[in-house]
């Protein structure tokens, strides 16, 4: 038996209907049932199947920090969340800078088989911001790199962000910016208001990641080029992102899970689970961004899934490393902030993580409706009640999230990659 | 049984003790050459004040009178949170080869008594130091007795003894609760 | 009161006054011959220092050991920057000796506050200063100082006009005291260029003035906070000379005060820089006083945190 019938599952949590999933594809999607014989079939009543996740924004650590991550268990924890497809940050070590480390990775990510991963290339070489990465050499390589950022690091320097932007058009890439001016932000540790002022905690103050943004969306008017934004965290971000789309500059955006959910008030405990870069910010940030994703102004859910060992969050905020994991809270923490809230609905929900990401990472393969003919990427999540997120149901190798411990809605029942189950009954299927 | 306040002492009762108490020290000390009192407080400060007031009333002459709070000094510090601390206050002539009568009042275990002389111990070396109470009501837990005591009060251990004084109560007076006898 | 002193905020106005009053009785004992309190015999009060500083460590010791505890002195080199023990490591450590107390002093922003929230010691921490973030018990000294000269010793410091001047931006004093002087009904106001106000600070219960010479004659204590001459190279001033000029305390300044105003200065000051030697040693200054404040103010904070029974000992 290799195929899956999908008994009564609410399609982006509409109709019922019967789902077929066989030889790797939808062969039939039916209002009225259907009784196929060798199948697997999956009682659905209760569940939603949404196209299978991808994520724009994923560090895997791997080559270089094998101790907080690896593709294998990374992308496991990315089954596990209900994506197909992540995107690898080029921050490791080496710096994912040359087609062959690109190159690795991918390979790396096809052997785990947990889901699709696409490694994002430096913009720079070593992430120095000072000289171009062989961009072409990685997008013609086996990788077949779109995006290229620097992540962790902004590209501050004007004239190289310029010609990043331009040389990828050659091979239709696209710059995923890290927006944050480095001289405003020097030994920055969360955001800069009330509560920093009172926690004695060096600011990172809105403005440097609104005017890396505002410079990005008129580099890419003037040349004519794909720019996306990475981890949208402040409203004025928004309002520039609003402004230059409504100019008709090519510009995407994402926004983390934790930012449409978590505020800087959190740092009061000193609990280095909370930093992050950028920062967790004001209640109004979180409204607005909340409101972009709703309207489309923001294009993508992204996790900036930050594994670190224990070590670099268990000690002083200020010696601590920025980011939290979260590929297996991500839709959870959508679902709190956005579906619950009634600013979404489930047809949005995959319009933002997948749909529109995969479209920006150039992945044809993906972010395709659940219709018949298409690829079989599916998720199957049940939205109804709390479940446990905690340290035995984690696949990451790190626990850096403040979620672990708690009850978080919704819960991923199965995810199906290319019509093969990488995760049944909520644990990976083997 | 009914654990309602009894009255054993009454503001004249009061007022006759603490006149009995005036003429004991005087007697005893043979005058008021370097006498000095020393309240315990809250109310054992109060107590000291009228007694010195008796004896100037008797000799025509007014003596030192101090405080002297023992908190720091005592052994039940850990059976509740800390407490705050009371005035301590020593006349300006020192308590050195004086005679200090300590003023309290209620005697009971005699733990606080011992708290106070650590506490004096620390502040000077008196020739002689006696103890003034306005009860004893028993039950010793140390090798302690009064030299002045207006009333002996034979309580059980399940009985309260409470002390009014008009200048933190509105009125004087001293009172028993609780169940007299082991009985319930 | 709270089980740790952490911030300023975490006393209530009935404690910050029962903090001083109880300062007030220890200062009359151990001014007097009482050299020693047996009040915390058998207590282990550790001084964990991350940081320098003799004086805050010494005064501490100092408090500590007239009310009879034992003090361990832990001078830890390095922390988790430069690779040296982790602060976990060294508080579990500390929790194997027994402390009763860790009086913490370090240069990261909420280092007591990780201490006392991660469970790895049961004893009190008293933060003696976190990086920019607070020092709640040089805050109660200085309260404790202003008190004695402006309201005789006793009740609150309603209506006390408190003028803090200098690097508010990168003062742990100055947090302190912003919070502790409003819980004490004092009006605070901030004097220092706009660089060295910190963003956010609108929402503190304060005034902000940038012009000294405006707030010195509606002043009752004066604070003159310690400015470091490097920040200069931050762009936070132009020059020393400058920031002197428009926000040192110079004799002329101190002959504006009015007659009752006292000088501050929670040391180690820069004479010449933000106060002159005429301001510091002159007759309004009660800067040596703070000092010897520090002891009394530091006795009270052990006894009324440490001196009663324990959260596990009442509840057992
Ligand atoms: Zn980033």
């Amino acid at each position: 038996m290799s195929g899956y019938l999908l008994r009564g599952v609410s399609l982006l949590g509409e109709a019922q209907v019967d789902v077929l999933i066989d030889g790797g594809i939808i062969s039939e999607v039916s209002k009225k049932p259907l009784a196929p014989t060798g199948v697997h079939t999956i009682d659905c009543d209760g569940l939603v199947a949404l196209p299978g996740l991808v994520d724009l924004h994923t560090h895997l650590r791997e080559p270089g920090r094998e101790d907080s991550e690896t593709v294998e268990s990374g992308s496991a924890a990315a089954a596990l969340g209900g994506f197909v497809a992540v995107h690898a940050m080029a921050n490791t070590n080496p710096v994912a800078d040359t087609a062959g480390v690109v190159e690795q990775v991918y390979r790396l990510g096809r052997e785990a088989g947990w889901c699709d991963v696409r490694p994002v290339g430096a913009v720079t070489v070593g992430l120095h911001g000072t000289q171009l990465a062989e961009l072409a050499a990685m997008a013609h390589s086996a990788a077949r790199v779109r995006i290229f950022s620097d992540d962790g690091k902004c590209v501050a320097d004007p004239i190289l962000m310029r010609r990043a932007l331009e040389y990828v058009k050659a091979f239709d890439g696209v710059i995923a910016q890290h927006a944050q001016e480095p001289r405003l932000t020097e030994d920055a540790q969360m955001n800069e208001g009330f509560v920093s002022s009172q926690l004695g905690l060096r600011g990172w103050p809105a403005v440097a990641e609104e005017s890396i943004i505002s410079r990005d969306v008129l580099l890419a008017e003037h040349v004519g080029s794909r720019l996306h934004v990475c981890h949208l965290s402040t409203a004025g971000s928004v309002e520039i992102v609003r402004w230059a789309k409504s100019r008709g500059v090519m510009v995407t955006a994402e926004v983390t899970p934790h930012h449409l959910l978590l505020t800087d008030e959190l740092a009061r405990s000193y609990d280095p689970r909370y930093k992050v870069n950028p920062p967790l910010r004001r209640d109004e940030d979180v409204m607005a961004l909340r409101q972009g994703l709703a309207d489309g102004t923001i294009d993508a859910v992204a996790t900036d899934h930050a594994p670190h060992p224990v070590e670099d969050k268990e000690c002083e905020w200020s010696s601590a490393a920025f980011g939290m994991i979260g590929l297996q809270s991500a839709l959870s923490v959508v679902q709190t902030a956005m579906i619950e809230t009634g600013l979404m609905t489930w047809s949005e929900v995959s319009d933002r993580m997948s749909t529109r990401p995969a479209r920006i990472g150039s992945l044809r393969d993906h972010g395709r409706p659940i219709a018949v003919g298409e690829p079989a990427h599916v998720v199957l999540l049940d939205p109804r009640g709390k479940s446990p997120f905690t340290l035995e149901n984690n696949a990451s190798l790190s626990t850096n999230s403040p979620f672990i411990g708690m009850e978080l809605y919704g819960r991923v029942e199965a995810t199906f990659l290319r019509g093969r189950a990488t995760v049944l009954d909520g644990k990976l299927a083997g | 049984m009914d654990a309602a306040l009894r009255e054993v002492l009454d503001s004249g009762d009061i007022n006759r003790a603490l006149s009995r108490i005036a003429h004991e020290i005087l007697e005893k000390n043979k005058g008021v050459t370097d006498l000095v009192l020393l309240g315990i407080p809250t109310r054992g400060a109060h107590l000291a004040e009228r007694l010195a007031k008796a004896i100037e009333s008797i000799e025509g002459v007014s003596i030192p009178v101090g405080t002297i709070d023992v908190t720091l000094h005592r052994d039940d510090l850990r059976s509740r949170p800390a407490r705050a601390l009371l005035p301590t206050v020593i006349p300006v002539s020192g308590i050195d080869g004086k005679r200090v009568v300590l003023v309290d009042d209620v005697l009971f275990s005699g733990r606080t008594i011992r708290a106070a002389l650590d506490a004096m111990g620390e502040l000077g070396r008196p020739a002689q130091v006696q103890l003034a109470v306005l009860v004893d009501r028993g039950h010793r837990d140390l090798p302690i007795r009064a030299d002045y005591v207006g009333k002996n009060l034979p309580t059980s251990l399940k009985e309260h003894v409470r002390v009014s004084i008009t200048e933190i109560d509105g009125n004087d007076s001293v009172s028993i609760s609780g169940t007299p006898g082991g009985s319930e | 009161m709270k089980r740790h002193l952490l911030s300023a905020s975490d006393l209530t106005l009935e404690d910050a006054v029962l903090i001083l009053d109880t300062a007030e009785e220890l200062a009359k004992l151990v001014d007097g011959p009482v050299k020693k309190l047996p009040t915390l015999r058998g207590r282990t009060v550790v001084n964990l220092f991350y940081e320098d500083s003799t004086r805050t460590r010494i005064s501490f010791e100092a408090a500590a050991k007239r009310l009879s505890a034992d003090v361990i002195n832990f001078t830890a080199k390095g922390s988790s920057v430069s690779k040296g023990e982790s602060l976990k490591d060294t508080a579990l450590t500390l929790q194997a000796m027994g402390a009763d107390a860790v009086i913490v002093r370090h240069s990261a922003s909420g280092a007591a506050h990780q201490l006392a929230a991660s469970g790895w010691i049961a004893g009190s921490v008293i933060n003696a200063g976190d990086g920019t973030h607070e020092h709640p018990s040089q805050a109660l000294l200085d309260a404790y100082t202003m008190r004695r000269h402006l309201r005789d010793g006793k009740g609150d410091l309603a209506g006390v006009r408190v003028t803090i001047v200098g690097d508010v931006l990168h003062s742990r004093v100055a947090r302190s005291n912003v919070l502790l002087l409003a819980t004490l009904g004092a009006d605070v106001t901030l004097v220092a260029p706009p660089t060295l106000i910190p963003y956010g600070v609108e929402q503190w219960p304060c005034q902000i003035s940038y012009d000294l010479d405006k707030v010195l004659p509606r002043t009752d204590a004066l604070m003159m906070l310690r400015v470091q001459g490097e920040r200069m190279n931050n762009a936070f001033f132009p020059s020393t000379r400058e920031y002197s000029r428009g926000y040192g305390l110079d004799d002329k300044r101190v002959a504006a005060l009015s007659s009752k105003a006292i000088v501050m200065h929670p040391g180690p000051m820069n004479r010449g820089l933000e106060i002159s030697a005429g301001a510091a040693d002159g007759l309004r200054s009660v800067i040596v006083e703070q000092v010897a404040n520090g002891v009394s103010v530091r006795m009270a904070i052990l006894y009324l945190l440490l001196g009663g029974a324990s959260i596990e000992e009442v509840s057992s």
